[in-house]
């Protein structure tokens, strides 16, 4: 920003815009920071048992001690590759799907109704069948996390493609434009927001397929970790999991919302 | 007339269908449109004005009769007719060059040569500060010149304006629509308006068209002649004595009753 010639009011706005971000990001932290505290000294004097509850002090021990002798990165990278892949696939899958819809609007009648089952359906409840006709190991595992995104993908983006503005489609067919012309030019680009938008939803959906699967089947990734540990009533290694876990997600969500800004900077 | 005849709309009817009814919009429309001239399309809203230029168009297919421009059968888009619609429709993600770049692209006319032209043609229009600039920072003034110059550039025989300006405010709408005007008369360009502003229509165009009711048919065709000193622009057209008198006229064409 250039600094020649601002006002003093307008300083005195900025500084005070500036306070006011300030002074959230450490009500944020603070929240965070407290929190942990709390847990940690209410865990120590054993307001709550720390048997059942676990304490933060606890589960860093544990980090470490699994950071430390290479399991963490085992289970780690398990989840991981089976959501990205889970995830990458479904998103493909899903706009393949939701492209020949929009290509065909008869299809696209005659199938809605079973969209409309599939999307209500607790896409959870199919994942047993999936590990018995997919088998019980990364494949299964990832076919879940497929079916419980690809729904949501099909819908948002085949919603998305069909409202594109009809007065833009008769620009291009004024052009002379074919229909994959129409696609490429036109109706792929203008559903980038929403497809970002759904990716948002699509990666936590993901993680909700992996996890449900190495839940039922798996010998590793965090979702094992937590049943583990809650079979052998150590709920220090499941809340370490999910803390790990929260972490992950947190960090792809941002990773995503980051490709956004670069991506678009003609939304206003 | 000694001039070419760019368009021959002949006997033209079209007849919608939807569940509820069957609707008859346009009914024996006959009209011939020759080279450099400027065509007002006025008529109460519903008479199928814009229905009429997404034949010629070839967007629409006619239910009764055919047009042909510069002799050919419309029976699809045809390259040499350009559109132009009532907002500017510039795609977001392109920058205002692209955007200009669209329709050569489409029709895989793209080269070096075109971009240049492209560019060339930004900076006589007044938007070469804008070349690598995005829609939104645009005014809708400057939209609109971009959405001109995006039908320009495909060098088309005939235009088709439909409510160009209606998108616009009331300033802009007059200073565009005599940029626009002066432009198409100095780059000898057919051109079809569809208008609901009958002093837009006057004074851009050498003939205006009034439609009926629907079934929209022709009622009337004026032939404007004002008496402007100098060169006739849209703006200066609007001063001329016998504005008021076609208004009027036309005014009364239209039979509005609200």
């Amino acid at each position: 920003m250039s600094n020649k010639s601002i006002s003093k009011s307008h300083q005195e706005y900025l500084s005070a815009i500036k306070r006011r971000k300030r002074s959230i990001l450490i009500a944020q932290i603070g929240i965070l920071i407290l929190t942990l505290v709390l847990w940690e000294v209410a865990a120590n004097f054993r307001w709550i048992d720390p048997f059942i509850v676990s304490s933060p002090s606890r589960i860093v021990k544990l980090f470490i001690e699994y950071a430390t002798n290479g399991n963490l990165h085992k289970h780690v990278f398990v989840s991981l590759m089976e959501t990205i892949v889970g995830f990458a696939a479904g998103t493909i899958l899903g706009l393949i799907i939701a492209i020949g819809l929009w290509w065909s609007e008869y299809w696209a009648r005659v199938i809605d109704p079973y969209i409309v089952v599939l999307n209500s359906l607790p896409k959870t409840a199919l994942a047993p069948i999936i590990i018995i006709w997919v088998g019980a190991g990364y494949s299964g595992i990832i076919v879940t996390a497929i079916s419980v995104s690809i729904v949501v993908t099909i819908m948002n983006m085949y919603n998305s493609f069909i409202s594109t503005d009809p007065n833009k489609i008769k620009l291009l067919k004024t052009f002379g434009a074919s229909k994959p012309q129409i696609l490429k030019k036109l109706v792929l680009p203008a559903s980038i927001p929403n497809l970002i938008g759904t990716l948002k939803i699509s990666i936590g959906l993901s993680w909700v397929g992996v996890i449900i699967g190495e839940f039922l089947v798996s010998k590793a990734g965090i979702g094992y970790l937590i049943v583990y540990g809650s079979q052998v009533f150590k709920l220090d290694i499941v809340m370490m999991g999910v803390v790990i876990l929260a972490i992950i997600c947190a960090l792809m969500y941002k990773i995503i919302a980051s490709i956004e800004k670069h991506f678009i900077k003609w939304i206003e | 007339m000694d001039k070419a005849k760019v368009v021959e709309i002949k006997d033209l009817g079209i007849t919608y269908h939807t569940i509820e009814e069957e609707t008859e919009a346009l009914r024996d429309v006959n009209l011939d449109i020759y080279h450099n001239e400027i065509i007002g399309v006025v008529g109460p809203s519903g008479c199928g004005k814009s229905t009429l230029l997404s034949i010629i168009a070839g967007l629409i297919k006619p239910t009764k009769g055919s047009v042909r421009v510069n002799g050919r059968l419309v029976d699809k888009p045809l390259n040499n007719v350009g559109y132009m619609f009532q907002s500017d429709q510039l795609f977001e993600w392109r920058n205002i060059l692209n955007n200009v770049l669209l329709g050569l692209e489409i029709q895989g006319k793209l080269d070096d040569e075109a971009k240049e032209r492209a560019k060339e043609m930004l900076h006589s229009y007044g938007l070469g500060d804008f070349i690598y600039s995005y829609p939104y920072q645009l005014s809708g003034g400057m939209r609109q010149r971009v959405a001109l110059i995006r039908t320009l550039i495909l060098e088309p025989d005939l235009l088709l304006l439909d409510e160009p300006f209606s998108a616009l405010d009331y300033q802009t709408r007059l200073a565009i629509s005599d940029e626009i005007g002066t432009i198409l008369k100095k780059e000898e360009k057919t051109a079809i308006m569809v208008t609901h502003d009958i002093s837009e229509a006057i004074s851009m165009s050498d003939r205006v068209v009034v439609l009926s009711q629907r079934p929209g048919t022709i009622k009337k065709i004026f032939d404007i002649k004002l008496s402007c000193n100098k060169e006739r622009t849209p703006l200066k057209s609007r001063e001329a004595p016998e504005f008021r008198q076609y208004f009027n006229e036309i005014w009364r064409e239209l039979d509005i009753h609200v």
